[in-house]
Order: C-alpha cells, then sequence, then structure tokens
C-alpha cells in the first residue's frame, strides 16, 4: 500500500467527477451548475496527467490539462457574462424559472 | 444584258416626276397658309411652274433620245435600290425610252396647259390650294407610272392615279353624289387593280421558277420567251398573265366591264375630267400595253380579248353618247368609246397606232373637256345641254377651238383625229377580223353624230337658256381659254405625225414596239384609201345626220327616239340599265354575301367559339375539384399530421436545464451500457 498508484487518481477523478455531475444536475442557481462544471473540469484535468505520469504517453496529457484550464477560464467568462445577461433581462439567475424556450 | 449595256444615265430624267412631287408636298403641308398670306396667284404659280419645267426637262430628255441611234434609245437613272428581297429585285429607277417620252410629254404638256387653265376654273374656290395639291400629286404618279422601270414601280404610280382621282372626283365632297362618285371610281378601280396585281405575281412567279426573276421592263423583254409554251391548268402563262394584266387595264381605261366608273367620274371639276378622266389617267391601260407588248404578242388568246371588249365598248359607250343630255356626260361615254378603239388597236397588234391615237385624242379630247369647262363657266353651272343653244356669238374663243376638236374626234380628214382613228381601223381591217372593222367604223359613224349634235345643241340655234344666265354670258379669262387655242393646234398638226404610209411616229415607236401588226399585202394596201373613203364618207353621214336632226331642225329627234316603241333610246338614254344591273347583282350581292357572312358569324363561329369556351369551363371545373380535394387535400394532411406530432414532441423541449441534463447523463450511460454489451459479446 503507501504508495500511490495510478487507481488512486482514477478513483478521486471519479469521485470529484460524480459530485461535478450531482452538482450541475441538482443546483438551481446558475453559478452552482458553473461550479459544478468546474468540477467537472477538473477530474478530467486529473485524469489527462495521472495517465501522463503513468502511461508511456510523454507530456502530451499535461499539455491537455493546459488546456482545458485554458478553456475552463474562457468557458467561466462566457458563462459568468451569459449568467449576468440572465438576471438582467428575468431579475433571477434561477434556472427553473428562465423557461422561456419550453415547448 | 444587252438592254442594260445601252442604257445611258441621265440624272435629270428623275426631276420630271419629282419636281411635281416637291410642289404638291410644299402645297399639301403649307398650302393653306400659303395662300392666305400669298395669295392664290402663288399657290398657282407654284403648282404650273413645276409641271412646267418638268416639261421643259421632258422635251430634253426627247432631244437628247432624237439624237441617240434608233436602238439605243434609253435614259435611266436609278435613285436607290427599293426592293431587294430573295431573287426579287426592284429600284427606285426612272427610264426614258420613246414611248415614254411620248407619254412624258403629253403629261407635262397636256398636264402642265390644264393647270393653267385650272388656274382660271377654279379661281373662286376656296379649297384652291387642295386642287393643286392634288393635281401636282396626281403629276407626280402618273409620271411615275410611265417612267417607272419596273412593273413594281409602274404599279405605285397606277395607285397613285387612282388615289388623286379619287380625290379629285369628289374634290366637291359636300354633296354626296360627288363623295359617292369617287368612292365608285376607287372601288371599281380596285377591283381591276386587283388583276394586275395577280398577273405581276404570276409573272414574277413563273420567270422565278425558270431562274429568270425579273419584274424590270428591259430585262423582261429580253428573257419573257422563256415563258413560252408554258401552260397553267392548260392555259398558256402568257395568255394568263396578260388577261390578268388586261383585268387591270379594263378598271383604269374603263373598259367593259368596269367602265362604269368613269361617266360618274364627271362629277369632279372640268378641269380633272380633262386631265384625268380623258388625256392622261384613262390611258395608263393602253400605255401598260404598250410597254408589255412583247408580252402581249406572245398571248393571241389574249389580244383576241382586247380587240373584242375594245370594239364592244366603243360601239356601247358611243351609243349612250347619242342621247345623252349633260355636256360632260357626252364627252366622257365618248372617251370611253375612244379608249375602245385604243384597245381594239392594242388587240390587233398595231400597238403603235393605238399610242397614236393616245396621243391625238389626249389632245383633242382635252380641249373638247375644257371647253366644256369654259360653257359650263359662262352658263354659271349649268351642264344641260337642252337649256343652252346660239353660245358660237357669246364665246369667241371657246366655240372655234371646241369646233376644231369636234372635226378632229369625228375624224374629218386633215385633223388629228383622222389620222389616227384611221390607222386603227385599217390595222383591223388587215388582222382579218371583219366583224370588228364593221363595229369600229359604225362607231366612227355615231362618233361624228353625238359630236356635232352636242356643238349643233350647244353653239347653235336659239339660246334656251333663262333670262338671268343669258345676261351674264361672258368669255372665260385668258389664263383658260390660251390652253383651248394651244390644244386646237395640237388637234390639229399632232396628226401629221402619223401622216401614212411612212409615220414618223410609228419609226418614233419602232425600237419599243415587236412587229406583230399583220404585215400589208400589196392587195391590202391597196385597199387604204378606199377604207379611208368609206369612214369618211361614213363621218360624214354622221355630221349630215345630226345637223338634220339639231342643226337645220328638218328632221325631228323624237321621231327617232320612238322608234320601235321607244325601246332603243330608252336604253341608250339609261345607259342600257348597267348600273342597275351591277347594283342589283354585284353590289346587293355583296351586301347579300356580307349580311350572310355577319350571320354566319355570330351564329356559327360564334357558337363554336362560345362552344368551345363552356367546355373548357366544364373541364376546368373538374379539375377544379380535383384540385381542391386531392391536390389541396393531400398538402393539408401533411400539415395537419406534421402539426399533430409537433403538438406532442413539444413536450420534450421542458425549458428546465436540469431536465435535459438528465437526458443527456442517461443517454451517455445508456450509450456506454450498449458499448459494453456488445464488447462483452464479441
Amino acid at each position: 500500500m503507501g504508495e500511490l498508484t495510478l487507481n488512486h487518481f482514477v478513483v478521486l477523478s471519479l469521485v470529484l467527477f460524480s459530485l461535478g455531475l450531482f452538482c450541475v444536475v441538482t443546483r438551481r442557481n446558475a453559478l452552482g451548475i458553473l461550479m459544478g462544471i468546474e468540477l467537472v473540469l477538473n477530474s478530467a484535468n486529473i485524469n489527462y496527467v495521472a495517465f501522463a505520469r503513468y502511461g508511456s504517453v510523454n507530456y502530451d496529457g499535461q499539455i491537455f490539462a493546459i488546456f482545458v484550464i485554458m478553456l475552463a477560464a474562457a468557458e467561466a467568462a462566457i458563462g459568468l457574462a451569459i449568467v449576468l445577461g440572465i438576471y438582467q433581462s428575468f431579475e433571477t439567475i434561477d434556472v427553473e424559472a428562465t423557461d422561456r424556450l419550453r415547448g | 444584258m444587252s438592254g442594260e449595256a445601252h442604257a445611258t444615265a441621265a440624272g435629270y430624267v428623275a426631276l420630271i416626276p419629282l419636281l411635281p412631287l416637291g410642289g404638291a408636298l410644299v402645297l399639301g403641308l403649307l398650302g393653306p397658309s400659303l395662300q392666305r398670306r400669298a395669295g392664290k396667284g402663288l399657290v398657282g404659280a407654284l403648282a404650273c411652274g413645276t409641271v412646267a419645267v418638268s416639261f421643259v426637262l421632258s422635251v430634253m430628255a426627247f432631244l437628247q433620245l432624237k439624237g441617240m441611234e434608233a436602238e439605243h434609245r434609253l435614259l435611266l437613272t436609278d435613285l436607290f435600290p427599293w426592293i431587294h428581297v430573295g431573287s426579287l429585285k426592284a429600284d427606285v429607277a426612272f427610264a426614258v425610252d420613246p414611248l415614254s417620252a411620248v407619254m412624258i410629254l403629253i403629261v407635262t404638256g397636256i398636264g402642265g396647259l390644264i393647270h393653267l387653265y385650272a388656274t382660271g376654273y377654279m379661281h373662286d374656290d376656296a379649297a384652291f390650294w387642295r386642287f393643286f395639291m392634288y393635281l401636282n400629286l396626281f403629276t407626280f404618279a402618273m409620271l411615275t407610272l410611265v417612267l417607272g422601270d419596273n412593273l413594281l414601280l409602274m404599279f405605285v404610280g397606277w395607285e397613285g392615279v387612282g388615289l388623286c382621282s379619287w380625290g379629285l372626283i369628289g374634290f366637291w365632297h359636300k354633296e354626296e353624289a360627288n363623295a359617292v362618285a369617287g368612292n365608285k371610281a376607287f372601288i371599281v378601280n380596285r377591283i381591276g387593280d386587283f388583276g394586275f396585281i395577280l398577273g405581276i405575281f404570276l409573272l414574277f412567279w413563273t420567270l422565278d421558277a425558270q431562274s429568270h426573276p425579273t419584274v424590270v421592263f428591259r430585262e423582261l423583254r429580253e428573257q419573257v420567251h422563256v415563258l413560252d409554251g408554258l401552260a397553267f391548268w392548260g392555259v398558256g402563262i402568257p395568255t394568263l398573265v396578260t388577261l390578268f394584266l388586261f383585268v387591270g387595264a379594263t378598271g383604269k381605261s374603263a373598259q367593259i366591264p368596269l367602265y362604269v366608273w368613269l361617266p360618274d367620274a364627271m362629277a369632279g371639276p372640268t378641269p380633272v375630267s380633262a386631265l384625268i378622266h380623258a388625256a392622261t389617267m384613262v390611258t395608263a391601260g393602253v400605255y401598260m400595253i404598250g410597254r408589255l407588248n412583247f408580252l402581249f404578242a406572245m398571248a393571241p388568246v389574249t389580244l383576241g380579248v382586247i380587240a373584242t371588249i375594245g370594239a364592244l365598248t366603243a360601239l356601247l359607250a358611243a351609243s349612250i353618247a347619242l342621247t345623252q343630255t349633260d355636256i360632260k356626260k357626252v364627252l366622257a361615254y365618248s372617251t370611253v368609246s375612244q379608249l375602245g378603239y385604243m384597245f381594239l388597236a392594242m388587240g390587233v397588234g398595231a400597238f403603235s397606232a393605238g399610242i397614236f391615237h393616245l396621243m391625238t385624242h389626249a389632245f383633242f379630247k382635252a380641249c373638247l373637256f375644257l371647253g366644256s369647262g369654259s360653257v359650263i363657266h359662262a352658263m354659271g353651272g349649268e351642264q344641260d345641254m337642252r337649256k343652252m343653244g346660239g353660245l358660237r356669238k357669246k364665246l369667241p374663243a371657246t366655240f372655234p377651238t371646241f369646233f376644231v376638236a369636234t372635226l378632229a374626234i369625228a375624224g374629218v380628214p386633215g385633223l388629228a383625229g383622222f389620222f389616227s382613228k384611221d390607222e386603227i381601223l385599217f390595222q383591223t381591217y388587215l388582222s382579218g377580223r371583219t366583224g370588228l372593222y364593221v363595229i369600229a367604223v359604225t362607231v366612227a359613224g355615231m362618233t361624228a353624230f353625238y359630236m356635232f349634235r352636242q356643238v349643233f345643241m350647244v353653239f347653235f340655234g336659239e339660246c334656251r337658256a333663262d333670262h338671268h344666265t343669258q345676261e351674264h354670258l361672258h368669255e372665260s379669262p385668258s389664263s383658260m381659254t390660251l390652253p383651248l387655242w394651244v390644244l386646237a393646234a395640237g388637234s390639229v398638226v399632232m396628226g401629221y405625225l402619223g401622216l401614212p404610209p411612212a409615220s414618223a411616229f410609228e419609226g418614233w415607236l419602232e425600237p419599243v414596239m415587236v412587229h406583230h401588226a399583220a404585215e400589208a399585202s400589196h392587195a391590202a394596201e391597196a385597199m387604204e384609201y378606199p377604207l379611208m373613203a368609206l369612214s369618211v364618207g361614213i363621218a360624214f353621214c354622221g355630221i349630215f345626220f345630226a345637223y338634220l336632226m339639231y342643226g337645220r331642225g328638218g328632221v325631228k329627234p323624237e321621231s327617232f327616239a320612238n322608234l320601235l316603241g321607244g325601246l332603243p333610246y330608252r336604253l341608250s338614254l339609261n345607259k342600257f340599265y348597267v348600273d342597275e344591273l351591277y347594283q342589283a347583282t354585284v353590289v346587293n350581292g355583296t351586301l347579300a354575301l356580307c349580311f350572310l357572312a355577319a350571320w354566319f358569324d355570330r351564329t356559327i363561329i360564334d357558337g363554336i367559339v362560345n362552344g368551345a369556351a363552356a367546355v373548357v369551363r366544364g373541364v376546368s371545373s373538374i379539375g377544379g375539384l380535383f384540385d381542391r380535394y386531392v391536390v389541396d387535400g393531400a398538402v393539408n394532411v401533411v400539415a395537419d399530421a406534421t402539426y399533430a406530432v409537433g403538438g406532442r414532441v413539444r413536450r420534450l423541449q421542458t425549458g428546465a436545464i436540469s431536465a435535459y441534463l438528465y437526458v443527456v447523463i442517461l443517454g451517455v450511460l445508456g450509450g456506454v451500457l450498449l458499448y459494453w454489451s456488445w464488447a462483452v459479446a464479441s
């Protein structure tokens, strides 16, 4: 035991992904959903780095992780801008209330 | 082509017809204001001046021709290409050869004198300018007719003179009878023109089929021989073509059966009667036959028809002229009769003799018409000869000229009519058609009779006019008497151009005319002087009878009128009821046909059209049902189905983000499971 193996990272990643997904699905607050998405993305990062460390794929994984972080930042910026827009027109950021596109 | 090679270019020839055209254009466009501002003098001077210059140019052309060798006498000016379509090539080109030289001298010479006369005769007419516009336009059209070097250009002139004739007969159009007479002349002429143009079509068509397409006279002359022996439905092509052309000639030159318009044409002013209906236009048919003599010479059947029609027309018209009381009607029927003589000459192949009579007739008949116009002028518009008489002392210029012209037409030896008429009689005799010769000699006697009857009724005896008219009797102004003197002089001297036996006139026309007239044998030539004596004797008989009946009064005209129960007299007086016959058959027949056609159109044609419309409407209403229920139904079903499906499916879009996420997660899980089970199974 004592030594960290790939399994530990995969399980950690799985837990983190599950928490993030749960957060995204259950939250009614748009900001909460955005936070859940961050968790999901970071679980993917852990996976990338772990497989890069234990696999034989050079630095591809680390580079991908950096891409994902950058992507997450962009996503957060756009997502927050959308949330701001929603607030301006609905006076709320409760996603249950913003159902104007319902069929 | 040898004809082409001999033509001499002469640009001034084009001016001969174009000057009167220019005069007509100026008068037509500016006439009213010209007449108002500058007076009638200028209008008359303009009209006379253009024709006078044309006459001078015509004399120049004549002299130039005279200076050339006989076979090369042709002046040509080609203005511009006119109709060049396929194998048809017609130019606006004017040609002067000996024949057309004679014609343009007559048209511009006598026409110019009549223009001068008309300035006096029409002086009190408000539409003075319009009259001279028509006269100038007529002169242009007539010159185009005689100068045109192809059939189509000739046809343009042919139609043009008809149009001007219509305008001038109906010149005093405020009286309906005059307008009707103009229409009658035009319509009857159109019937003839239809035959004429059919003849042109047939001629060109057959020549084209023989790959010699042309309508130019001098080329026709070279190539018309290819028609020899061709036949269409068993009738020789030359015969058919010339018969059609002759139909045109009967219309324009007032022969049986289309002569009826000419007497009515006397409704026009007298100068018009002299210019158009005696001297020029009515001779167009004779000229046309003379121009195409080489073609007519190929068709002996047609020549026989022409000779017969000519002789019969001469007889019929002369017999009507015997009893007419209107001074102009007598001259009109006399004209028809003299034209009959010309056609008789053409028909027996004596083309030169026909043209010669055309020329002399132009002089003495124009003189007679202008003289009668002078009489009418003096009588204040009266035309009934029964109300005249004893005018010879009152009209010192009109009487001698009228008398000379009467002597000329009656065939008194030494005057123009004697030579030309006698030539025709002699040629008829030579042709061996004794029946026609007898008719022609009879007509000569009748001519002498009715002309002297007229002279005695108008100029001799007691004046039968009422007191008021007698007081106002006066001789016409010198602008009217001068042409009378010139024409009377022409009626005397012109005959000597055709002095037998070596006629200068015939020699002049020789290059144009084919030799078709019967060659005179010595025995026949020996007959010339006895025959001459016979016709002169008959003419003097006619004069003597006229003297007995109307001059001395020894024989009462009534005793002849009552002959055979008065039937011949009534027939002649009523013009053999030909007008009534035409009215009953042709005019009413045409009207009946019109009504029938109108009825047919209204009931049958319109019925078919309406029926077709109803059928289409029925068919299209069925189509409409199909459209509404089948096509539209299918479209609507598709739309309704889409709407219903959409109504169900819209529920999927809840608008709740979490619901979408559930679906996404379930989908991913489902996909993974599927992949898994597939991987395990394989």
